[in-house]
């Protein structure tokens, strides 16, 4: 298979104003008859919806949730980037496609993030017209921070609540659709197949989550914005909700999927305390412009934090990386934490987790400003683990938080599967091998206000509307078949719960694919995860039926996808025989221990396809090519 | 993993089951042993469920998404408490710390007219949703707005929106009133667009559309028990009632709107 980018020719510039001029436009009389499914209602999936609904198009649009308001990008905390410029102290959106590009170690498409970089501006302008409540200086000015190490201050927030206030926008933009009736709205849905015919995506079917019923509905174009697959790793800071079924049913279906290994690690999240705990709870990461990470140098020490005199303690950040210090990349600060730790020390009760130490900042502000900066944080910290971190040391450890891999996508987001395409965090379009805070927000509203509504006209504008029906034997037959894999799961009446089963994936997967990886973990990864598939499907218990509410009945489906998807990011990351961004190979590091790309033969997307259960996929490359750019080494010493 | 062994306790449940909405529903008195502190009061109902589930029995059923506070999609009322005894906090973020040994705890959905209940611990409230689509937005299109800063918005103002914009729409101000009246949940949309530049054009209509499509779904009115207040996990002030209130009247002398 030759994968075409479908990159426009041309300067850099100049790029999506010639795709826009080029492209078949869809007449605006005709926008009514052709309908659209969006599934997922998060940033990507409510404003494309909304906006594809604007422009006159029918619009199905799905979620998991009770309602399109709750979609996990309600949690971003942090803000959003555009290139706006407005400090005026140096940004333009060459910088800010520089830094994207250059932050993800220069595995991502120039174009793309190009583009990216050139909307983002009109995304800040949209939401604020939405009534957003950005913060604002006191001459009524927006106010921008510098986030994540950037040099430049362009993120853009409100309070630490962004993701929830452009989610909360995007939503009323989705519900003025549905109140107008060009929207179609289904709450209490999952994904359980996308229905081919001759070709081209034309339907799914859903689980019905309150009645078990498998629902057929067609459609001209379906559109996923279905997240990321983070919760492979069992705990995560993502919701309970979060899966990887709709990728990887388009993936089983044809659509090839792109980077799996490349998944993000946040290294200040509440550490993992014990056997019961269901998800990890990430701490903004602007707790280390004031905080100073250390561990105990001797291994055996069991003093109490506060105890421990300077001598003893071990500031490794600040130690390793004297220029940058506890403000280095998210990436490299995981990895240090873990390090640390493997080495046995850790700190707290299960021995993985570093402290977070405030002491010197409190001792050099005051208590009353380090409040002032993080005393939600704090209060959230104490919340949950009793300790107050005004007079102890936070405990933190890293925790899978973001997967930048997903459904390869061209540079319209349509995958290999004609009339499929797949926005925000489910495709792998504009991050690389690393993503920078504040950008899952930008490139979520990109891809669902700005890019989508333009990409979509030319496949319906030349493919026409289409005659297949849900009564089409397709929906049928992928009814069908999500009835009996629900049946044989049902059956098999095991000892293992799903939730079981999940911690066990968890572990292999923390341990081989995670913050470091080599090639005798991965493949060891590899026959872990075979034989805890075999396990599952003869011991796995699900009680009740499928006709009715049954979450052990949607939970295990969706760890049967993990169980395989699982394997082919093993795979992606025992092939791609090179360190870069988050991907780190234990064979491949410089002397400081940073990641080391192998740009003559690494340089590339790696795409897989699906070849039946059980077999090894197909694996497929896009070379990237970097006009632009230069290749450089990243460091932060 | 370690278990302290010392941080633990035995509760008993009284939880609200419930197969269906035609269903009577009925109390389930269920022992819980060896509870940690440590867990969230949801970790704690998983415990209950992964015991069930090994028994072979339906698990409780219950709503609850990213477990941070913020997507608004759990909440139980516990021991007559919308979102348990814990103030300014969703159901997911509290604690077993705040209980003691030998604890009866009784569990029960939001109890509200216009939400139906579905089962056990699940309600339907997408009568909120019905609420917003009537007009807690503001009309503009995507592509059309001018540049972000052309528009200030002094920052007192702009703080006052965030307080009212920060509702998670969990329902609990709902379940909590004893009118089951929505008047907190209408306010907070209708005050920050209201306070904002961006929503003038459409308050008259707002306002009206908004209370108008809450009392066709069965939402009570307000009586000033400020319940809703108390329990509110995001601490949305009642305040933001009195903007309604003004915000309403006022749109009743814009005749158009009417």
């Amino acid at each position: 298979m030759q994968l075409d980018g479908k990159t426009p020719s041309g300067p850099l510039q100049n790029k999506w104003d010639k795709y826009r001029f080029e492209t078949k436009l869809v007449n605006p009389a005709n926008k009514r008859k052709y309908s659209i499914i969006v599934v997922g209602t998060g940033l990507a999936g409510a404003s494309a919806s909304a906006s594809l609904a604007e422009l006159g198009y029918d619009v199905k649009a799905f979620c998991i949730q009770d309602s399109p308001r709750r979609a996990h990008s309600i949690a971003a905390q942090g803000g959003i980037n555009a290139a706006k410029n407005y400090p005026n102290d140096g940004d333009s959106i060459w910088r800010l496609f520089y830094d994207t590009v250059k932050g993800g170690d220069f595995r991502a498409r120039e174009a793309n993030v190009y583009r990216l970089a050139q909307v983002s501006n009109n995304i800040i302008d949209q939401c604020v017209a939405q009534g957003v409540p950005f913060a604002r200086e006191y001459g009524g000015m927006l106010a921008n921070r510098s986030f994540g190490g950037a040099q430049v201050s362009r993120t853009f927030y409100a309070r630490g609540q962004t993701g929830q206030q452009l989610l909360l926008g995007a939503y009323g933009a989705l519900s003025r659709q549905i109140g107008a009736g060009k929207v179609q709205m289904f709450t209490r849905r999952e994904l359980v197949d996308i229905v081919i015919v001759q070709d081209k995506a034309r339907g799914i079917i859903v689980r019905n989550l309150i009645t078990g019923e498998m629902e057929r509905y067609a459609a001209d174009a379906v559109v996923l914005a279905t997240g990321g697959y983070g919760t492979v790793f069992y705990l995560s800071t993502n919701a309970d909700s979060c899966n990887v079924g709709a990728a990887f049913k388009a993936y089983k279906k044809g659509a090839l999927f792109a980077n799996p290994c490349f998944t993000q690690i946040h290294p200040t999240c509440i550490p993992h305390t014990s056997d019961y705990q269901a998800k990890l709870t990430l701490m903004s990461e602007s707790l280390r412009n004031d905080g100073r990470v250390w561990v105990p140098k001797d291994p055996t020490d069991s003093r109490r934090p506060n105890q421990i005199p300077e001598e003893d303690r071990s500031y490794f950040l600040e130690e390793k990386y004297p220029s940058f210090g506890n403000l280095v990349p998210r990436d490299v600060a995981s990895r240090n934490a873990k390090e640390q730790c493997d080495a046995g020390r850790g700190v707290g009760p299960t021995g993985y987790a570093v402290y977070l130490d405030f002491a010197d900042a409190i001792k050099r502000d005051g208590q009353d400003v380090i409040r002032r900066k993080y005393g939600n944080l704090f209060d959230m910290y104490q919340n949950i683990t009793d300790d107050n971190p005004y007079e102890t040391p936070m405990m933190i450890y890293p925790a899978s938080h973001y997967t930048m891999g997903g459904l390869w996508v061209d540079y319209e987001l349509q995958t290999t599967i004609p009339g499929l395409f797949s926005l925000g965090e489910s495709n792998f379009s504009d991050h690389g091998a690393n993503r920078l805070g504040a950008s899952a927000l930008m490139q979520g509203l990109a891809d669902g206000y700005f890019v989508i509504p333009y990409t979509i006209g030319p496949y319906l504008a030349t493919n026409g509307v289409s005659e297949v029906t849900a009564d089409h034997q397709a929906f049928h037959d992928a009814a069908q078949k999500a009835t009996e894999q629900d049946q044989k799961l049902l059956a098999i009446n095991g000892n293992q719960t799903v939730r079981e089963i999940h911690v066990k994936l968890g572990k292999i997967m923390v341990e081989n694919v995670g913050m470091a990886r080599n090639a005798a973990g991965l493949k060891q990864a590899i026959e872990e995860i075979k034989s805890l598939r075999e396990e599952f499907w003869q011991d796995v218990k699900v009680p009740g039926t499928a006709s009715d509410y049954n979450l052990s009945l949607q939970k295990a489906g969706r760890l049967a996808d993990f169980l395989e998807f699982a394997e082919v990011m093993a795979l992606d990351a025992l092939e791609r025989d090179e360190s870069c961004g988050c991907h780190l190979r234990e064979e491949h590091q410089t002397e400081e221990n940073e990641a080391k790309r192998d740009d003559d033969n690494y340089c590339h997307v790696a795409a897989w396809e699906y070849d039946g259960y059980g077999n090894t996929p197909k694996f497929h490359k896009e070379p990237l090519v970097f006009e632009n750019v230069e290749l450089t080494q990243r460091s932060y010493k | 993993m370690t278990t302290t062994g010392e941080h633990t306790i035995n509760i008993t449940l009284k939880v609200w089951r419930q197969k269906g909405p035609q269903d009577k529903g009925r109390f389930e008195t269920i022992p819980v042993q060896n509870v940690e502190t440590h867990e969230s009061f949801l970790e704690m109902l998983d415990q209950v469920n992964e015991k069930l589930t090994h028994e072979g029995k339906d698990p409780i059923a219950f709503d609850n998404d990213c477990r941070e506070g913020i997507c608004g999609m759990c909440g139980c009322v516990v021991d007559g408490i919308a979102h348990g005894p814990q103030k300014a906090m969703t159901l997911c973020q509290l604690h077993m710390r705040k209980f003691n040994d030998g604890d009866v705890i009784a569990i029960e959905p939001w109890r509200a007219r216009a939400f139906k209940v579905i089962k056990d611990l699940m309600v339907d409230r997408s009568p909120l949703d019905k609420i917003i689509q009537a007009g807690g937005y503001v009309s503009v299109n995507t592509g059309s707005p001018q540049d972000a800063n052309a528009l200030p918005v002094p920052m007192e103002v702009a703080e006052k929106a965030m307080d009212a914009a920060a509702c998670i729409g969990c329902g609990a101000c709902v379940a909590a009133c004893p009118n089951a009246s929505a008047m907190l949940f209408v306010s907070a949309k209708v005050s920050q667009l209201a306070l904002l530049p961006q929503g003038q054009p459409e308050a008259a209509q707002r306002a009206i559309a908004m209370v108008n499509t809450m009392d066709d779904l069965l939402f009570g009115n307000c009586s000033n028990h400020r319940v809703c207040e108390a329990v509110c996990p995001k601490e949305i002030s009642i305040v933001n009632i009195a903007r309604l209130n003004r915000e309403f009247m006022k749109a009743g002398f814009a005749s158009e709107a009417v």
